[in-house]
């Protein structure tokens, strides 16, 4: 087990948003979390490499604990998630590549000034990563002249360039063009058959059904169901997953 | 880092005190006041001419000093004296009880009055009881001022700090008539064809050498010197070559008020200021006062490009420490921005040059001045950089973070490239307004292009074409930075509109 979640609570404003939850995360997993929009999931995803912190509960990333900055103090918890984010990578909803960088410059970006990798090995492995997205001949393009699926393959490019061993997917294609989905699935895809621990937050149903090892269906902030994708697309327990799914299938 | 900055502008400003034989009598006063008293020379503007120049001249030759002249405002000319930025000053200051107050006076120097001046075309001024109801323009805190104030009757009195500008409302119709001091009348007044003198002399004045207290020994030097100078009838005959040598003087020196040397300096003046010129002479005139035109604006950029250096630098620190920074670090920065940024630059200059020696830290005034400006401008930079950093999102500081970048490497190599992005026009147009503003030093003693302005204008009477000229010059030094900043704005723009050529 790589990632353990314990617990895990968390409020904005006085609203609770996260209402302890517990999650465990193996090698090589590729998690789904699905459910209502607004429930506390990208939240739940961001506390895991601390971009928020947390209230109460724990989240274990291999041998570093993430728990309350009032329990371990700020700077701890700063420290703590400053060491989970050279092992977790991040794709975003809204793709956040540098604008002011082009595709190539974005991917070497990191690896240069965190790892102080050389400009010469950072602009070799840059390309491979391009390359095994599928984006060779546009690493000299801005992100501005890249359609949104090309956008979000060189953000998922430069996450690889740190080599992370879990990456984390914040609703990564809903922001697409149907007909430009396909392609970042495809990558996450092919991410999972390479050993790739991958925790996605998203609204493909059929990606998830197809791909995922587990599904865990959220809803206001706790677990309502979790399961294998037969189980939980097959055979759902609660009615809220039922009525929940049957907007989708 | 800003510490051998500031070092270096000291020693860049310093005068070079190469050590000479004599002692310097450093003489302050106001070149802008004109003729006749200290002037800048029409044929070579860095030689300061005039009455009183020539005194002084004579006043050192006798105490065995060498003359170092020091440029100040009239507003700040007593001032300036007891700051210790200059000995002596010599500049048309009546002795008057509420002055010797606070400064010494040697005996005086000259006896004069007051003239009226009206209009050549106005029949019903002929004397000061004429003035009743009447719209009449003097100098700030002068005795003419006081004479007006004393009248029984009701004046409308508008005080000038520039004495030729009173005479140029008058021909223009703003006022209905003039009381200065018979100098000032005989060379602003008289030679113009639009204006007249009438009624006889008003009042009474003396003017007097002027020092600081606590120097008796000084003070003594001073008047033995001028005593003698009296004696010889050398002051008599500057006098004369003027133009000045008048009755008054004449009765309590006990000598005749007919004048034995021709009047040379005052014809000479004529001459060149109310000399009818033909175009191509005039624009040969103008031609010839932009050497020292330039020498102001060199004086305009350097100013405006250190001040500019300290407020970015100043600027950043403070919208760093107010974004980011822990609660005490952040106070201090909104301090410091609405303190600066809520308060007049004028006045921040005179505390820093005029205000702070009183608590014992004193600066040359280039140091002052670049203080002044920067920190002036450092509170609008510091609210620039903060919108600037503002306007990035913060899914930016998000994904570096995610990343694995620190603070630090986030705000240097994601976020405030962008953000410099977005600030360069306002920044541009901090740099032009900084510019323009720099004219306001001139009330610290500091000579630039404004001030520059300023000397000639007041000695040609010639606002308007100068005027423009100056504009012109000010127009022009701009012009660079402003193509510099086009230049960095289009190389940093983000979007590309057509993909870049493909390297390798």
């Amino acid at each position: 087990m790589i990632v353990k979640i314990e617990n895990l609570t968390k409020s904005f404003h006085n609203r609770l948003v996260i209402d302890g939850l517990s999650l465990d995360v193996h090698a090589g997993d590729l998690i789904a979390l699905i459910g209502p929009s607004g429930c506390g999931k990208s939240t739940f995803l961001r506390c895991i490499n601390g971009l928020e912190t947390v209230d109460s509960g724990t989240a274990q990333i291999f041998d570093t604990v993430l728990s309350s900055p009032l329990e371990i103090g700020h700077k701890e918890f700063q420290r703590r998630s400053f060491a989970v984010r050279q092992k977790v990578g991040m794709v975003f909803q809204s793709f956040n590549l540098f604008p002011h960088l082009t595709i190539l410059e974005n991917v070497m970006k990191a690896p240069l000034v965190v790892t102080k990798m050389s400009k010469v090995d950072a602009e070799i492995r840059a390309k491979e990563l391009l390359s095994k997205v599928g984006l060779g001949d546009k690493a000299y393009h801005y992100p501005d002249q890249l359609s949104g699926g090309q956008q979000q393959r060189a953000a998922i490019a430069r996450a690889l360039a740190m080599s992370p061993q879990i990456l984390l997917y914040d609703e990564p294609t809903s922001s697409l063009d149907p007909a430009l989905v396909n392609e970042v699935l495809l990558v996450m895809k092919q991410l999972d058959q390479e050993g790739m621990t991958q925790i996605v937050v998203t609204h493909e149903m059929r990606f998830a059904r197809d791909v995922a090892d587990k599904i865990v269906f959220i809803e206001q902030g706790s677990i309502v169901e979790m399961g294998s994708p037969d189980q939980i697309f097959g055979n759902p327990k609660d009615e809220r997953t039922k009525s929940f799914l049957r907007h989708f299938l | 880092m800003i510490k051998i900055f500031l070092i270096f502008i000291l020693l860049a400003s310093s005068s070079f005190a190469i050590a000479k034989d004599k002692p310097k009598l450093r003489w302050g006063a106001d070149v802008e006041s004109g003729a006749p008293y200290s002037y800048k020379s029409p044929e070579n503007p860095d030689l300061v001419i005039g009455f009183e120049a020539e005194i002084v001249e004579a006043l050192a030759k006798e105490l065995g000093m060498e003359v170092e002249f020091v440029q100040n405002s009239w507003d700040g000319l007593i001032e300036g004296l007891i700051r210790g930025d200059y000995d002596i000053v010599v500049n048309g200051v009546e002795i008057t009880a509420d002055r010797a107050q606070v400064v010494h006076f040697s005996q005086p120097y000259y006896y004069t009055s007051e003239s009226l001046a009206v209009r050549k075309s106005n029949t019903d001024i002929t004397s000061l009881h004429d003035l009743k109801g009447k719209r009449v323009g003097t100098l700030d805190a002068s005795l003419a001022q006081k004479i007006l104030n004393q009248q029984p009757f009701q004046i409308t009195t508008l005080g000038y700090d520039e004495e030729v500008l009173c005479y140029g409302d008058l021909i223009l119709g703003r006022l209905d008539a003039v009381l200065l001091d018979e100098p000032i009348a005989l060379y602003y007044a008289k030679p113009n064809v639009d204006l007249k003198l009438v009624g006889g002399p008003i009042g009474y004045m003396e003017y007097g050498i002027v020092t600081r207290f606590g120097n008796p020994e000084f003070d003594a030097r001073i008047k033995k010197a001028l005593d003698k100078l009296i004696q010889d009838g050398s002051i008599q005959k500057i006098l004369e070559r003027w133009n000045l040598w008048n009755t008054s003087t004449a009765k309590v020196w006990g000598q005749s008020p007919v004048p034995q040397t021709r009047p040379e300096a005052y014809e000479k003046y004529l001459e060149t200021a109310w000399g009818k010129r033909t175009l191509l002479e005039k624009i040969k005139n103008y031609i010839s006062f932009l050497p020292l035109l330039a020498k102001g604006a060199v004086m305009t950029l350097e100013l405006s490009i250190i001040s500019m250096a300290l407020a970015m630098f100043l600027g950043l620190c403070a919208a760093l420490s107010r974004l980011y920074g822990p609660a005490p670090l952040r106070w201090l920065s909104v301090t410091y921005v609405e303190v600066f940024r809520g308060t007049p630059l004028l006045i921040q200059l005179y505390l820093i040059f005029y205000g702070l020696p009183h608590v014992g830290i004193s600066f040359d005034p280039f140091v002052a001045a670049v203080l002044g400006l920067g920190l002036n401008y450092g509170a609008c930079e510091a609210e620039n950089y903060r919108a600037g950093i503002l306007s990035i999102p913060k899914s930016q500081m998000d994904a570096s973070q995610a990343l694995g970048m620190n603070w630090f490497q986030s705000l240097r190599h994601v976020i405030l490239p962008q953000a410099i992005r977005v600030v360069i026009p306002p920044v541009t147009n901090d740099f032009i307004a900084l510019l323009k503003d720099s004219s306001l030093v001139s009330v610290i003693s500091m000579v630039e292009l404004t001030t520059i302005y300023g000397q000639l204008a007041s000695t040609y009477f010639d606002y308007l074409g100068l005027g423009i000229l100056t504009a012109c010059v000010y127009f022009v030094i701009g012009l660079p930075f402003v193509r510099l900043s086009r230049y960095f704005e289009t190389q940093l723009t983000t979007s590309r509109s057509t993909p870049p050529k493909a390297v390798k």
